[in-house]
């Protein structure tokens, strides 16, 4: 950043708003490990900002732009608190610990930082979804608005959500830290599913009109892209090739109508293949690291079908054998169902549902309207369309989202459509005869 | 910090246990207490009877109103607690990850709150 006093006043106003989108989030961090509290940090970040905007133009930019902001918001927040001693919320040895603390603004510090954020929004110690709602506030800078209406909430219930997370880490002392070695694969796991989460909110809201939040799915690779920075871990790789690899997808999962575009007939021309790149390379890194988890194997699957020029030279082997990983290290429902459409794939449509059956068998699934999708779809391209119909109208009965809905009445249209149109032809052939 | 560790369990469970099961509980709880006070982390504990030995009572209107039994019925039942003393949430979990019971009820830790200071007169 140019050290110069003379430049313009807009030309400073606008450095520091892409300084705030940027680093506001490490500045907080760092606050919070200082001021040990999330509202004194808060406040203290918005006066630190306010601060370099009256003086910075006079001044200029200076030469480590975020360790002056982190020691402004300090010590107005110290000064503020030294006033008002007598009437601050905090205890007055509290305020004494913090007055006597000893600053440490250092880079290789901050970067712990933004660690200790994330690892305390997603603490154990808190439901998922404060920790989900916790993150896109704390980590993203996503206003309390904004949140409410990606998650499908009442502002006031989240805003109630995330006071009552925050008073949890005060009162029951949440350590602002990263975990030891010991402890962190587990608590990385809940880190990773939480920006599994945000993407995956971004990717199909869970029920209503809207399917794609472009500005969330963005939000949860950039929280990726900052974790495997910060921590070089498999999974953490893994995980940021999953979401590249998905999102290359994005622009073609949808057509012009809102309605669903299925992996087979999506124009694989218009994948992104900036994001594909870089999802296989940060995928062949985490491979070559070892100990390939649940992310890991499920960015090596959406690279196989990335790498797949048109949906018949998709190589269904050796997905096959991905998801028997996958459903050995994480044996749900779904993965199970995938598992059985992959088989489809595989070696035809019988064996596909010889084991969807087996999972019906176990009760697993009725309820999930995919299950019935991919029964009804198998059914579909066996010819045997009665008992597709059956199925689609089973899923229909159980899915809300719309998309959803609509590609299943189309596909429902179809196979009356041929069953039609294959009775005319038997017909006529019996007149042939 | 002081953190209360409240242990809670099936009593049912615990019935079903044979009389060497249950000496062996006790035993492991005796020993739990011993590493925690070597830490010097341990600031009192109790294990208590069962619920059916349990008295709750109620002040309404000045008058006290007495009941036999437990105040909910729930699923586990409250069976003993540790006053730990703690740097933080994460230490307070690790030391109460060790309490015996933990392997097959629960272990509810909650964060001791002061009370403001006395009112001057």
């Amino acid at each position: 950043m140019p050290d110069d006093p003379l430049t313009s006043a807009p030309d400073i106003h606008r450095q520091l708003d892409q300084l705030y989108r940027q680093h506001s989030r490490q500045v907080l961090a760092t606050l919070i490990r200082l001021l040990g509290s999330f509202e004194l940090a808060e406040d203290a970040l918005q006066e630190a900002f306010a601060q370099a905007a009256r003086h910075w133009p006079q001044q200029g930019i200076p030469a480590q732009p975020l360790a002056w902001l982190i020691s402004a918001g300090r010590f107005r927040t110290i000064d503020r608190l030294r006033k008002q001693k007598h009437e601050t919320a905090l205890p007055p040895r509290e305020v004494e610990q913090l007055i006597e603390s000893p600053e440490t603004t250092g880079d290789e510090v901050i970067t712990d930082d933004l660690l200790r954020l994330i690892f305390t929004c997603c603490h154990p110690g808190l439901g998922r979804e404060a920790q989900l709602a916790l993150t896109l506030r704390e980590v993203c800078g996503l206003t309390t608005e904004q949140i409410a209406s990606i998650l499908l909430q009442k502002p006031a219930t989240l805003a109630q959500r995330i006071v009552r997370a925050k008073r949890k880490i005060r009162d029951a002392a949440i350590p602002y830290e990263v975990p030891e070695q010991r402890e962190l694969p587990e608590r990385l796991q809940a880190v990773l599913q939480v920006i599994y989460l945000v993407f995956s909110e971004g990717y199909a809201c869970s029920s209503g009109e809207q399917l794609l939040d472009v500005q969330l799915s963005a939000e949860a690779i950039r929280l990726a892209r900052q974790l495997v920075q910060l921590l070089l871990a498999t999974e953490a790789m893994g995980l940021l090739a999953l979401l590249l690899l998905q999102d290359s997808r994005r622009e073609t999962r949808l057509d012009a109508e809102g309605d669903l575009i299925t992996l087979e007939q999506q124009d694989r021309s218009r994948w992104d293949q900036a994001q594909i790149h870089e999802g296989q390379a940060w995928l062949e890194r985490a491979l070559k690291q070892g100990h390939a988890g649940i992310y890991t194997l499920q960015a090596a699957i959406a690279a196989l079908h990335a790498e797949a020029a048109t949906p018949d030279a998709t190589d269904w082997g050796q997905i096959l054998g991905l998801y028997d990983h996958l459903h050995h290290q994480l044996p749900t429902a779904v993965v199970a169902l995938n598992r059985a459409v992959a088989l489809a794939m595989h070696r035809g449509p019988e064996a596909g549902l010889v084991a969807l059956r087996a999972l019906a068998a176990e009760g697993q699934l009725q309820d999930y309207h995919l299950f019935h999708a991919a029964v009804a779809d198998l059914y579909r391209r066996n010819d045997q369309l009665d008992l597709a119909m059956q199925a689609y109208q089973q899923a229909l009965a159980l899915c809300e989202q719309e998309p959803e809905r609509r590609y299943l009445k189309k596909r429902l249209e179809q196979c009356r459509f041929q069953q039609v149109r294959d009775d005319k032809r038997y017909q006529n052939k019996g007149l042939d005869r | 910090m002081k953190y209360l560790a409240l242990v809670y369990y099936q009593e049912s469970q615990v019935n079903a246990m044979s009389e060497q099961e249950w000496h062996d509980l006790n035993q492991q709880c005796i020993g739990c207490v011993e590493g925690l006070v070597e830490k010097g982390k341990y600031l009192a504990g109790q294990a208590l009877h069962p619920t059916d030995t349990a008295t709750t009572l109620r002040m309404r209107n000045g008058e006290l109103l007495i009941s036999d039994g437990p105040f909910a019925e729930t699923r586990e039942q409250l069976a003993g607690f540790y006053l730990l003393d703690a740097q933080d949430l994460n230490e307070a979990i690790q030391l109460a990850s060790k309490i015996p019971p933990a392997r097959f009820g629960s272990v509810e830790i909650r964060p001791v709150r002061e009370l403001p200071p006395k009112d001057p007169v």
